[in-house]
């Protein structure tokens, strides 16, 4: 086990040095801050002083191994528009969207394991093709139209929800969250339902592909020769069966959940993390830009180790295995 | 003594893309209280789904179409699934094929246990434990405590086929259906386990319907053996008479089929041919491609079943003669 830990740690490392190198180079390439930040009529010595500034003037090498050395120290740059650390304003945004990427996964889980479990009990009945088709919608409607017609519907017409933004928050251990004020749930509903659909037509799938196969296992027919209820033998046999590969699956989409969360907290004016790219990216604020890329690899290689240790807990195959191993 | 278990003229179809198939077809069966029957037949000859039947287990596509099932004197057939559901596990066990696959194998044994025991009787999750583990001691299985807390997977094949049996056996049914418990597993635990259940069913009276496509697994097991053909017995009758003087071909095929003592030395006479297909079943009898003494008139209408003194029955219209194999 240790074994393993050290050596995921290490391919951790791996990945991440590489993203890293990847997206400052990258990011060098696109546009010249110098030109959005200084004033339109600022002449050659002035645009000159503020890329000095910024150490914009440097050649690309010096400039990539200044960002390493301070990265190593936990710093990665300063908003050339804020003038405060990336991370400190990425972070004081990483709240909202955990928060609204939680939700969207509890909606999802929610909305998918029941229709789909239903959907792979009764495949052929109407109800199991109606859940198919809807997962169908769910996955080919683009999330931005499902938002906007969310909007239209439930702010603009019923006038029941908000449009926008995140509400009331209370503040729990330093860390403001909306989830437990009235008025942030309201806020939180339409965006959370939005960033779920996807992923719960995607679990409909997988519950109803892992159901339909439980049922005609082995272990089903031996459980109804027992003279269990169907109700046990679904919620416990089935169930516990087919949470495996959901939990994978959700576990690694995540991370895609959190990136996702780009386009839907933009139509939402929702103010997470993925809201301060857009901006940052039509400001050429690159130190932001850097600083958030990094961070969602970071969560990503986080949330696939957290995965693979959810997967040993939940099928006992595997922990042997490991041990063994 | 009344018997624990009458199937009549048991009909069962599968409707499949070829149309209905009938798996089992006019099947009739007894079993006594505490009684061994070997039913005995080729891989697909509808051994699965008349054990099936008798559980109540038959899923759509399959369906019952004639016949009854009685039970310690209850039809089954018809009956509602919530009364089916007090007599499986309780009255009528059933244990399967392959034992790799008949627990779960994300739960633990000890659930697996507690909640057959529980499906029929309150009774407090403690006392169920003790009895999960002692039913596991019946079956041979080392510091049940301990073991009662593995999974699945912690247990060799022939464990995890007496963790089922022991399952089976939680409420000493009167009548455990076992199909092909031991087919996959290897052969000197296969002769364990099979003594194992025999003697355990009769401890408590247990009749035992014992699936096998192994004659040799049932000749030194079995009160009575009943041979099925494409969906039907072709021959039924005490174990002893069946195997001395089988009556049908088939019979005397199968039995040529199996290594013994008498034949040491001799190569195995194979039944020539296949197995027909179900779903287009010859007219007349369905084993004349591959009988010896099949003609013209053989080919004309399905044999009845006839009885004879003794308690046997055969469908054939040429059947073999008393002295046996030889005739
Ligand atoms: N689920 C099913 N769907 C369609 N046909 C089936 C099904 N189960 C069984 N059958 C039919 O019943 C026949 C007998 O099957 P089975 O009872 O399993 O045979 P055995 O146990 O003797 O090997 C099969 O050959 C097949 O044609
Ligand atoms: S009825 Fe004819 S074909 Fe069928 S088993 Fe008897 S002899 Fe053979
Ligand atoms: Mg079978």
């Amino acid at each position: 086990m240790l074994v393993y830990f050290i050596r995921r740690l290490g391919q951790a490392a791996l990945v991440v040095a590489v993203m890293g190198a990847i997206v400052f180079v990258s990011i060098y390439m696109v546009g010249n801050p110098v030109d959005v930040l200084a004033n339109p009529n600022a002449d050659a010595k002035e645009m000159a002083e503020i890329a000095g500034r910024l150490g914009l003037d440097k050649p690309l090498h010096e400039q990539f191994a200044l960002f390493v050395w301070n990265a190593l120290h936990g710093d990665l740059g300063r908003s050339f528009v804020f003038n405060e650390p990336a991370l400190k304003l990425i972070i004081q945004r990483m709240p909202a969207t955990l928060e609204l990427a939680f939700a969207a996964l509890i909606v999802s889980v929610l909305i998918g394991i029941p229709l789909g479990m239903l959907a792979g009990l009764w495949p052929h009945s109407v109800w199991g093709r109606g859940i198919m088709t809807g997962s169908i919608l769910g996955f080919s409607l683009p999330n931005f139209w499902i938002g906007l017609m969310l909007i239209l519907l439930f702010a603009v017409q019923l006038r029941w929800l908000p449009s926008g933004g995140r509400g009331e928050t209370v503040t729990v251990l330093g860390v403001p969250v909306s989830f437990l004020t009235v008025d942030g749930l309201r806020h939180l509903v339409l965006p959370a339902f939005t960033l779920a659909l996807y992923k719960a037509a995607l679990v409909i799938r997988l519950a109803r592909a892992g159901t339909r196969e439980a049922m005609l296992q082995d272990y089903v027919r031996f459980a109804r020769a027992k003279g269990l209820s169907p109700s046990r033998i679904i919620l416990v046999h089935v169930l516990k069966n087919i949470m495996i590969p959901i939990t994978t699956v959700l576990g690694l989409e995540f991370g895609g959940m959190i990136a996702f969360a780009v386009v839907t907290e933009t139509v939402f004016a929702y103010p997470g993390m993925g809201k301060l790219l857009i901006d940052s990216i039509g400001r050429l604020d690159r130190p932001i830009i850097v600083a958030y890329l990094m961070m969602v690899v970071v969560v990503f290689v986080v949330i696939n180790f957290v995965v693979d240790l959810i997967y040993a807990a939940l099928d006992p195959r595997v922990r042997l295995s490991e041990q063994g191993s | 003594m009344s018997p624990v278990l009458e199937v009549r003229d048991l009909a069962v179809s599968f409707g499949t893309r070829e149309g209905a198939v009938r798996a089992v077809d006019g099947v009739s069966l007894t079993v006594k209280r505490g009684e061994v029957l070997g039913l005995v037949g080729e891989s697909g000859s509808g051994k699965s789904v008349t054990g099936l039947s008798i559980m109540g287990l038959i899923d759509a596509p399959g369906r019952i179409t004639a016949g009854s099932i009685k039970f310690e004197g209850r039809e089954l057939v018809g009956l509602p699934e919530k009364e089916l559901r007090t007599l499986r596990g309780r009255r009528i066990a059933m244990i399967f094929q392959d034992p790799m696959t008949t627990l779960n194998p994300v739960l633990r044994v000890d659930t697996q246990m507690i909640e057959a025991i529980r499906a029929h009787e309150a009774v407090s999750e403690k006392a169920a434990r003790d009895r999960a583990a002692r039913a596991l001691a019946r079956v041979g299985i080392p510091s049940p405590e301990e073991r009662l807390q593995s999974y699945p997977h912690q247990f060799s094949g022939g464990m995890r086929q007496r963790v089922a049996i022991a399952i089976a056996l939680l409420h000493g049914p009167a009548l455990l259906v076992a199909d092909e418990p031991t087919t996959a597993l290897d052969v000197t635990i296969q002769a364990q386990i099979l003594a194992e259940v025999q003697q355990l069913c009769a401890e408590t009276g247990t009749a035992l319907v014992w699936v096998t496509h192994d004659l040799a697994v049932v000749a030194g097991l079995a009160d009575r053996i009943a041979v099925m053909y494409a969906g039907r017995i072709v021959e039924d009758g005490p174990v002893d008479g069946v195997l001395d003087s089988p009556r049908h071909p088939y019979t005397a095929g199968l039995i040529g089929s199996v290594p013994s003592r008498n034949r040491r030395g001799s190569p195995l006479a194979q039944i020539p041919g296949m197995t027909p297909s179900l779903a287009n079943l010859p007219p007349g009898c369905a084993f004349a491609p591959r009988c010896p003494r099949a003609d013209a008139a053989c080919r004309i209408e399905a044999p009845p079943l006839l009885a004879e003194t003794g308690g046997r029955a055969f469908r054939c219209i040429h059947p073999l003669t008393a002295e046996g194999v030889a005739a």
